[in-house]
This record gives structure tokens, C-alpha cells and sequence, in this order.
């Protein structure tokens, strides 16, 4: 037997000397990835300085009061005040969620059509249709919502008014129809339906092609292995491109202006021709807005700007909670 | 499926061999072929294969017993592969990929028109190379997710879990975490499992691609003895690149080769004779190692 007794060593310290190509490209992507993160910091930076004067006057009654009024003397002097956002984070939230609830089921079955059904050249030209969509002009969605939507989504919203009006958000007092926060959610639908369709097809095109396979050897239908192996792999994908859809309706300025009627009550009834999102009145506002005026509407866009980062938030928990089990 | 389409499909077939496995089994038969319960086993006629133009596999006709384990053997980009998945219609998902001849299950062609390739698949199993169980289900919901997927109805699910699993090889080991994930199990584990998945849907024929390719000794040994326990019930056929694995779990061995064009069957014989008096020099020299 041994008399000596085994030291056991403290770990080893491990080092390593970089190369300088490695060095360069670490400080080159490196700097890409911060710079995101230093603009982003900065436009906060700034609509809050700019805006600090009128959150502090306001206080919480910038996001829970509906009013917004500026009364000055000839001078130009500010005699009285009001501003308050309810009304319009109301309908940001109103509006992007009714998109969002349209627009998902419809863009998770073009993208399951797509990837599973459409032959080789459908799925070309759809898929070019689709990105083209993604690209268009925020303004035209707008117009074309105003003029050509808008009647025929005003017969579907009175059969929902008529058939689903015990449900308190489809009821209204008021039979006023048109430019709806129901029409502008529609509108909005249509113009994230391409960005959501886009990263659900590219998930859904990653499912691992052994557990289709092995769904198929069992046989699986087409539908039964979509359900079984692609909608669990895609799942936090699809909710990761519902979130960017959404982000896009919130912050969606002139198409909502377009179609909206602007009005400074808080309005859930989404069938009533009553609303305006948080966007859209700063561009009511900023055209012939005093100094002071623009101080407002900086602070509504720190708003929105906060209100867009809880919802990513949000997203990103759930993205991460629902994430591992499809993998 | 009527017997009208199968005589069309016979007009239609260009080369039919008479079936070499049915007269060497006849002569040798390692084992007796399978009872009623197991159908009249799987027949080829023809088989030609191709992926878009490159013609893969050409005329393969090869009889399966029913009830017995044939290993298909060759050099890689044989066409074993391809073969086998032309028999549940596997191959006819790769985009541009095209097939000629007959597969009969219990004298039926796979291939009628108006056949349900669903049935075909619950009918003939299939185990892959590479481990593939459904990660978004635990291991009892993985052996029965054929059942799911396919829209059966059991009477009495445990029981049939407690079964595949216990056939496979692998109730022992999963026996007291069937809620735990699939892909926490070892990889040998995982092919256990995969084949207790492959069992539930009851088929009369299992396919196995290389089942143990991705495997260590150990998990090989316990597949092997699974694979011998399953013949009992139901025919394999076994691709395998490793020969002592066809000597050990095959009754018959057939041999793939390509001389540079399409994939061909070189000579299939009882697994003790392929080992021992190829016919074909081609055989021997590949069996006896010095070439592939």
C-alpha cells in the first residue's frame, strides 16, 4: 500500500492568445451588434429629454386621461394645458390586436400551403406575390383600405354587430360603421399577413425532414404529420413572427390615419367608427404643432416607444417558455 | 383495389424474373414460413427505381417469406436503401423520384391506383438509420403516436405500450419514466424506441435502413436479439453495411451492386450460403472482404 497520499491540483487556469484576424473581426462584429443597441438608446435618450417636461407636468394622467386640448394667448403663450394618450393606446392596442387575431390563422395556413401543398411553381410566384406585398407602400394599404375596403368590411361588421353584438367589444350605441377600428385592423391584417407568412414559412421549412419521415412511415396523413412533427417544431417561431407583426401594427402611422376616424375617447367597441392609434396622432398633431405641442407628442412616441419594447418582452418569455418542447 | 388493375399492371410490366428467393427457400428454407396470421409475406417484381433522370435501381424481384429476416447487403449507392423505400412508398416523396415494376402485399400491388398509401405504411414498418423519435412527446406518447397519427382506436393503450416497449427490448430500462422526453434516452435507446413506435401499429412487415449504424456494440447486440425475437411475428428486411450483423439475424441475404450505372440485385441465397458458396464472384469478393 501507498503511503503518499493523491494531491489533487486546483484547476488549471486556460488561456488563450487570439489571432489578430480574430481580434479584428471580433471588434467588427462586435460593433455591428452594439450600434443597434446604442441608436435605440439614443432615440429613447432623446424623446425622453424632449418630452420629460410634459410627463412630469401630466404625470399618470398622461396614459389614463382621453383629453387633449392647448389653449394660448395671442402671443403664442401656453395658458392651458391637457394631454392624454388613453384613447389612443386604447386603440394601438385595439387595432393591432384585431390584426394580429386576423392575420395569424391566415398566414399560418398560406405558409403551411405552401411548404406543403402548393406545387414547385404556385409556391414561386406566391412567394414572390407574398415579399412584393411586404414592400408595398404603407400609404397605398391606406388608401385602398379607404376606398375599396371599407364598404365591404362595413356589411361584415354589422353581421357581427348583428350576431355577436352581446359580446361587449362588438356592441355599439351608435350606428356609425365606417373608418372602424375594426376597418383599420383589417387594413393592418393585410399588411402584416406577408411578414408573418414569411418567417412561418421558414420556420415550418426547417421542421427536421427525418420526423416527417418518420410520421409518413407511420401512417401519418399529411394534415395528422403537419399537426404532429411542423406545428410543434414551428410553434415559437410563428409566435416570434406574430410579434413582429404586431410590432409593425402598433406603430403603423399613415394607413391607420387613412382609414381612422380620430377621435379622443376611449372607444373598445371596435365596430364604432370612434379611435386613433398613438402614431397616428402624432402625425394628426405635428404638422402645426407649437414647440410646446411637439414637447407632447415626443412623450406620446416615448410612450408608444415603451409600450412596443413590453409587448417584445413579452413575446421573447413566451418564445422561450413554449420554445424547447418542438425541438 | 381490384383485380382488374392488378392484371393492367402486369400487361404493363416489361420484365417479370421468376422469383429467385421463393425456389432457393423452397429447396433450403432456414425457416418455415409464416402462418396465416402473418399474411403470405411481400413479393418484388421489377423494381426499377430513378431519381429524376439517374436511373438508381433496375429490376429488382425478390420474394420476403413471410415470417423470415432477409438483410440486404452491398457497397454505399447501391440502391438498398432506395429499394426498400419504394416498398412502403417512401421513395415517391423525394422530389423528381420515379419507380417501375411491383411491390405485392399479400398478392397486392402497393401501387394500384385508388390504394390508400396510409394502410400501405401501417401495413409495412418502417425503423430509419439515424434515431427519430417525435421530441414534443414523451416515450410513451411516442410509442403510440402511430396510433394517433394514424387515427386507430385500441382498447387498451398500457397494455399495448407495455407490449411494443417489451418487444423492442426497452421496457426495463423506460419502464418507471414513460413520461420522461424521448430525446433524454440514449441513442440506442431512442432506435428501441423507435421500433417499439414502429410495432404499435401492428405491421405485418418491418423495414429497418441501417438500424444500427449510429449505434455502439452494445445497443447493436440488444437490437440484434430484438430483430430475432420480431421474426417470429412478422417479416424484415434489414439493409446493413455490417456483414457480420446480416450473418447473425438473417435467414436470407441478398446482394446490391452497382457497376457505375443503376443499382442491381447481384444474388440472394440463404444467409449461411451467401457467407459460405457465393455463387457469383462479384459475392464472394465483396463477403470476403476485398472489396467495398
Amino acid at each position: 500500500m501507498s503511503t503518499q497520499e493523491l494531491v489533487i491540483p486546483a484547476p488549471r487556469e486556460i488561456h488563450t492568445q487570439p489571432r489578430t484576424s480574430d481580434k479584428v473581426f471580433r471588434g467588427v462584429v462586435t460593433a455591428g451588434g452594439l450600434s443597434s443597441l446604442v441608436i435605440l438608446g439614443l432615440i429613447a435618450l432623446f424623446l425622453g429629454y424632449r418630452g420629460f417636461e410634459i410627463l412630469r407636468q401630466e404625470g399618470f394622467h398622461f396614459i389614463t386621461s382621453s383629453d387633449w386640448s392647448i389653449s394660448t394667448d395671442d402671443a403664442g403663450n401656453v395658458l392651458e394645458s391637457h394631454f392624454g394618450l388613453a384613447a389612443m393606446l386604447a386603440g394601438t392596442i385595439l387595432c393591432s390586436a384585431i390584426a394580429v387575431v386576423i392575420a395569424l390563422p391566415i398566414s399560418v395556413f398560406s405558409a403551411l400551403f405552401l411548404n406543403f401543398y402548393a406545387p414547385a411553381w404556385l409556391k414561386r410566384i406566391l412567394v414572390t406575390i407574398i415579399d412584393m406585398m411586404a414592400a408595398f407602400p404603407s400609404i397605398l394599404f391606406g388608401i385602398w383600405g379607404f376606398l375599396v375596403l371599407m364598404p365591404s368590411v362595413e356589411y361584415w361588421a354589422k353581421l357581427l354587430h348583428r350576431y355577436l353584438g352581446f359580446i361587449p367589444i362588438f356592441d355599439m350605441q351608435v350606428p356609425v360603421f365606417s373608418r372602424s377600428p375594426f376597418v383599420a385592423g383589417v387594413v393592418l391584417a393585410i399588411m402584416i399577413i406577408p411578414i408573418i407568412t414569411s418567417v412561418s414559412r421558414e420556420i415550418f421549412s426547417q421542421a427536421p425532414l427525418d420526423r416527417i419521415q418518420a410520421a409518413y412511415a407511420l401512417g401519418a396523413t399529411r394534415w395528422a404529420m403537419i399537426k404532429a412533427v411542423v406545428i410543434p417544431h414551428g410553434r415559437s417561431g410563428v409566435i416570434g413572427g406574430a410579434m413582429l407583426g404586431l410590432g409593425r401594427a402598433m406603430g403603423e402611422t399613415v394607413a391607420v390615419f387613412t382609414v381612422l376616424n380620430i377621435v379622443f375617447q376611449v372607444n373598445w367597441q371596435m365596430l364604432l367608427g370612434a379611435g386613433g392609434n398613438v402614431a397616428s396622432l402624432i402625425i394628426l398633431k405635428f404638422g402645426d404643432a407649437s414647440p410646446y405641442e411637439i414637447k407632447a407628442l415626443m412623450a406620446a412616441g416615448l410612450i408608444l416607444f415603451l409600450l412596443t419594447l413590453v409587448v417584445n418582452a413579452i413575446a421573447n418569455l413566451i418564445v422561450k417558455t413554449t420554445g424547447k418542447s418542438g425541438r | 383495389m381490384t383485380m382488374s388493375h392488378e392484371s393492367e399492371n402486369q400487361e404493363m410490366q416489361t420484365s417479370v424474373k421468376p422469383s429467385s428467393l421463393a425456389s432457393v427457400a423452397s429447396g433450403h428454407a432456414p425457416k418455415t414460413p409464416g402462418t396465416s396470421v402473418l399474411g403470405t409475406g411481400l413479393e418484388t417484381r421489377g423494381v426499377h427505381a430513378w431519381f429524376g433522370k439517374h436511373h438508381a435501381l433496375s429490376n429488382i424481384s425478390l420474394d420476403f417469406a413471410a415470417g423470415t429476416v432477409t438483410a440486404l447487403i452491398g457497397p454505399s449507392g447501391c440502391g438498398k436503401s432506395t429499394f426498400i423505400r419504394t416498398i412502403n412508398r417512401m421513395h415517391e416523396f423525394i422530389p423528381g423520384a420515379a419507380m417501375a415494376g411491383e411491390v405485392l402485399l399479400d398478392g397486392k400491388d402497393v401501387y394500384a391506383p385508388g390504394t390508400d398509401v396510409t394502410k400501405i405504411r401501417l401495413q409495412i414498418g418502417m425503423v430509419f438509420q439515424k434515431p427519430n423519435p417525435f421530441p414534443s412527446m414523451s416515450i410513451g406518447e411516442n410509442v403510440l403516436s402511430g396510433l394517433k397519427l394514424a387515427q386507430l382506436k385500441v382498447d387498451n393503450k398500457d397494455d399495448l405500450l407495455e407490449e411494443c416497449l417489451e418487444r423492442a427490448g426497452l421496457w426495463n430500462e423506460v419502464k418507471d419514466r414513460l413520461g420522461a422526453h424521448g430525446g433524454s434516452l440514449s441513442g440506442g435507446q431512442q432506435q428501441r424506441l423507435c421500433i417499439a413506435r414502429a410495432l404499435a401499429v401492428r405491421p405485418q412487415v418491418l423495414l429497418m435502413d441501417e438500424p444500427c449504424s449510429a449505434l455502439d456494440p452494445g445497443s447493436t447486440l440488444r437490437i440484434e436479439e430484438t430483430i430475432r425475437h420480431l421474426s417470429e411475428t412478422m417479416t424484415i428486411i434489414i439493409v446493413t453495411h455490417n456483414m457480420q450483423q446480416a450473418a447473425r439475424v438473417s435467414d436470407y441475404t441478398a446482394f446490391f451492386l452497382s457497376d457505375g450505372g443503376p443499382g442491381q440485385m447481384i444474388e440472394v441465397a440463404p444467409t449461411s450460403e451467401i457467407f459460405s458458396r457465393p455463387q457469383d464472384t462479384r459475392t464472394e469478393n465483396y463477403v470476403t472482404g476485398r472489396f467495398g
